[in-house]
């Protein structure tokens, strides 16, 4: 049975051989994969210019096999700017944590959708900083213990989450904002459609499309991978409900 | 009646013993093995190999993708 003409699941070339940095079951790896394999299916390895962020994402560029940027913390959207604009035959798209995105970048994302910019943007919401050991993002939930807020977050000190993505779809910019998760093989299946439909319309001058996942950072929340998930259908979803905010 | 069949095949070397991947599957094929690979993880394995469908649900989530799923249509 084990032969390629059987094969119904294998790894696309477009993912490198290394082995990720990622903790067990962290978020960022299923994403990657998805990335590479809507990349390989639209044939578009050669023409794919990717933006890295500062967070556990960094190192994007050591997994997938295709171009790629490096930029500082946040400013992404600014590199991928230049980037598209000075080479608009390629897809071109930022990949950001929700503290490089949605607290250090906020500017730059904002005026980027704002310009509409034609690029991709997948967001990772994990609601904490992962790389630098679990502390509060803009996105940490009400309540949520993080290593900065040891009693959990309170409003009064710490102001409320902050859905950024919600804000984005307001800005005529955009063109496609919506927010998807990676948990199970159905909404992993979504995800992905999600992320094609994105690099597809970053061809057709339509403006920025915006690819929200929320995802699950086991050690920052100090849960085993399974849990993780648990916990984040159970508390991340009700308040970063999942599904289109805007498609035209 | 054909039947279709299933089986899996892990890198072990890269898996991470997460064990996202076991609540996925529909036939209960896969678990975590006391055993453990080069870095340490008890990584993850087929043992219950016969009741493979090839779905293709645990490859699917694995965030290492470390999995191929083949199937096969069996004839009888
Ligand atoms: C200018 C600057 N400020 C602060 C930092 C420290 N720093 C590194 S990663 C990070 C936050 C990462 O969080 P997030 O974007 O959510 O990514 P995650 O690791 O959770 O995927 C911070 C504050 C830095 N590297 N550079
Ligand atoms: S710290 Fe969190 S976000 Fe970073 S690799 Fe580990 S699980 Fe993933
Ligand atoms: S999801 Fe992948 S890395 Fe995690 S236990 Fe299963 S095979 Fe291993
Ligand atoms: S392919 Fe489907 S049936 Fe086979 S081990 Fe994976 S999840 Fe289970
Ligand atoms: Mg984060």
């Amino acid at each position: 049975m084990i032969k390629p003409e059987n094969a119904v699941y294998s790894r696309t070339k477009v993912l490198t051989d290394n082995i990720m940095h990622y903790c067990p079951g962290c978020s960022h790896g299923t994403v990657h994969k998805l990335i590479a394999e809507v990349i390989d299916e639209m044939g578009i390895q050669d023409k794919t210019i990717g933006v890295s962020p500062v967070g556990c994402g960094v190192f994007a560029y050591n997994y997938l096999d295709i171009d790629w940027l490096e930029a500082a913390h946040g400013r992404a959207p600014a590199l991928a700017t230049a980037a598209k604009r000075l080479n608009p035959d390629r897809y071109v798209f930022t990949y950001q944590g929700d503290g490089d995105l949605a607290s250090i970048g906020t500017a730059e994302i904002m005026h980027a959708c704002n310009r509409g910019e034609n690029i991709v943007v997948i967001f990772i919401n994990n609601a904490i900083y992962g790389m630098t050991g679990g502390q509060m993002a803009p996105t940490t939930l009400v309540g949520q213990v993080t290593a900065t807020t040891p009693y959990g977050r309170n409003v009064e000190l710490n102001g409320y989450p902050l859905k950024i993505t919600e804000l984005i779809a307001q800005l005529p910019g955009t063109c496609y904002v919506t927010r998807q998760t990676v948990y199970n093989p159905l909404t992993v299946r979504k995800a992905k459609r999600a992320i094609r439909k994105a690099f597809e319309n970053s061809m057709l001058k339509k403006g920025t499309s915006f690819v929200e996942v929320v995802g699950t950072c086991s050690s920052g929340w100090k849960l085993t991978p399974v849990e993780a998930n648990q916990w984040m259908v159970d508390n991340m979803f009700p308040e970063y409900p999942l599904g289109d905010m805007k498609d035209i | 009646m054909a039947k279709i069949k299933g089986t899996i095949v892990v890198d072990i070397d890269k898996c991470k013993g997460c064990g996202v991947c076991v609540p996925t599957c529909p036939t209960k094929t896969i678990a975590l093995g006391r055993e453990v690979n080069g870095k340490g993880y008890n990584y993850m394995q087929a043992v219950n190999p016969d009741t493979c469908t090839g779905c293709t649900n645990c490859a699917t989530v694995c965030p290492d993708t470390v999995i191929t799923v083949y199937r096969v249509k069996v004839e009888g």
